[in-house]
């Protein structure tokens, strides 16, 4: 999933302070999984925002939605309605979901109220992990199914830097060393003769490198 | 011969080599570089210009070894692929080799957040064995990454780091040995400090075959206080520092530890000086270049060299 956090209310009502009227936005997909854009989120953002104004004796008009995918044109469809009557809309999507958004109501303002942050899973209650950077070429089923791309700080291929000590990060002791991870998860499935050859360099040109990328498929089309 | 390398020279007529590490300066200052080299010249083999060390930004290594090369010293350039791409780092080979610069040190570098540049992007296209491996390409094979030839090959010495106590500890040979396949002609260590896990690394490289196939310089630091020993300890990725050997330069009144410190890396040096496979030394006086040919006279390495 598309893991993203709240924003601070401050930085929000910068973008927002200038419309008379929002419709703040929910996405009960991913960033409903990692509680930060869903039904709940969204209503709790809203009611935060009219106290926020009423302490500026402020007004503007604040509506709630929630679609279940804000990505998707079908599921963006659902707000049609709503969407004529509001200067602006708050959109409690990923960046992904802002954007399609912006391209379905090309006239309308659209301000993000997450920062986006990765692709990663749920790993535990209220704990989120970045795994994998959507690099195009995915590598995991030679490094144990432990992304070096995503999990090492250095993107490393070719095993660990001198930096990892006792299972950690040198860049943080909060981060676990991808490389650890890589060589325990291989030794434990006896496979740590993957790690002996060399890894040559890595081709960048199908990750976000080559530039925004695009997945076309006809038979898919209507 | 593979190489111009006055380095490569040292080690291969088996003269026990001593290297010796040269940070450049925070700024264009060209006297503060000159007044540090000048204390290492003549007392050592080639001398490791670092860059941008600890994520800071310093002068550029490619220049600083150009500069140390006109005062009479054979630079090590040191290049981490934290910082440029391989456009830019196949690029500076050249530049670097154009310049009479014939030794190379591949790293990846310490990561961005170290330094005073925390907003900076990691580049890490390649990582360091890559890196290596590429060097060797355009040396031996007169080729850059993607196969197109080129004009004038660099022909480098080529040289890799080696870390005996990260962790996975089991692991650290093994990658030696990817590094010493991919090329690495001589390896520098990470600063020793845990004799015992060193000698067990050595043993392993020994019995693999590595010594025969590379140079290894044990790298060494002398602590100048107690303070600086916890600090390396506690702060420094990638250290092993034995309480023992931090009690031992608390044990000493403070005005005293300085010497109590370069008392230990002669010890250290001569330690090396026994262990099998062991080609040379590195030494990191960091700021405190102008102590090692004291260090170096005390470990009896003086009269045997005159760069
Ligand atoms: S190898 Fe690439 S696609 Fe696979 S998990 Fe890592 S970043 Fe994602
Ligand atoms: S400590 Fe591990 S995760 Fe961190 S940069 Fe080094 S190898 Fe990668």
């Amino acid at each position: 999933m598309i893991v993203a956090t709240l924003k601070e209310i401050d930085e929000i009502r910068k973008m927002i302070d200038r419309y008379d009227s929002v419709l703040v936005v929910g996405c009960d997909s991913c960033v409903a999984e990692c509680a930060a854009g869903g039904a709940r989120e969204t209503m709790l953002l809203a009611s935060a925002l009219k106290l926020s104004y009423l302490k500026d004796h402020m007004n503007p008009t604040i509506t709630e939605a929630v679609i279940d995918r804000q990505c998707v044109d079908d599921f963006i469809d659902q707000i049609a309605d709503q969407v004529p009557e509001h200067d602006a809309i708050l959109s409690l999507g990923c960046g992904a979901g802002v954007q399609a958004l912006a391209r379905v109501y090309s006239d309308k303002a659209i301000i993000p109220a997450l920062n986006t942050l990765f692709i990663g899973e749920t790993q535990s209650r209220g704990v989120w992990q970045e795994n994998c950077l959507g690099c195009g070429s995915c590598k995991l089923g030679y490094f144990g199914a432990v992304c070096p791309v995503a999990r090492c700080s250095k993107k490393l291929m070719n095993g660990p830097c001198g930096g990892s000590k006792g299972g950690r990060c040198e860049v943080n002791p909060e981060i676990p060393c991808g490389w650890d991870l890589i060589i325990r998860r291989l030794n434990a499935l006896g496979e740590l003769d993957r790690l002996t050859e060399y890894v040559p360099p890595v081709d960048w040109s199908t990750s976000h490198s080559g530039g925004p990328r695009k997945v076309v498929r006809e038979d898919q089309q209507p | 011969m593979k190489t111009e390398s006055n380095l490569e020279k040292v080690l291969a007529s088996g003269r026990f080599a001593v290297t010796a590490e040269c940070g450049p300066p925070k700024g264009s200052d060209t006297a503060i570089l000159m007044e540090k080299a000048k204390s290492l010249l003549g007392h050592i083999d080639a001398v490791n210009v670092t860059d941008n060390q600890t994520a800071i930004v310093r002068m550029s290594s490619i220049a600083a070894c150009s500069i140390l090369k006109n005062m009479g010293h054979e630079p090590i350039l040191q290049m981490v692929t934290r910082d440029r791409n391989r456009i830019a780092l196949q690029s500076d080979i050249f530049g670097a080799y154009a310049l009479g610069i014939s030794n190379v040190l591949c790293l990846t570098g310490d990561h961005q957040s170290f330094g005073n540049q925390k907003q900076a992007v990691g580049v890490f296209d390649l990582d360091s064995i890559q890196l290596l491996k590429t060097v060797k390409d355009m040396r031996d094979e007169e080729k850059i990454i993607g196969g197109e030839s080129i004009q004038g090959a660099p022909k480098m010495f080529i040289g890799a780091a080696a870390n005996p106590f990260a962790d996975p500890v089991d692991w650290r040979v093994i990658r030696l040995a990817k590094k010493v396949n991919a090329g690495a002609d001589f390896i520098q260590t990470q600063c020793i400090f845990n004799m015992d896990q060193f000698k067990k690394f050595m043993n392993q490289a020994v019995d693999m075959g590595l010594t025969e196939k590379t140079y290894i310089l044990a790298g060494i630091t002398p602590f100048k206080s107690v303070g600086m020993a916890k600090y390396m300890s506690d702060k420094v990725a990638g250290m092993d520092i034995p309480d023992e050997l931090i009690r031992r330069m608390a044990g000493v009144p403070k005005e005293k530890q300085a010497d109590e410190g370069i008392k230990i890396a002669v010890e250290f040096i001569q330690q090396f000086r026994e262990i099998k496979g062991i080609a040379g030394i590195h030494v990191m006086a960091i700021e405190w270049e102008h102590k090692v040919p004291e260090i170096l006279e005390l470990a009896g390495l003086t009269s045997e060299r005159q760069n």
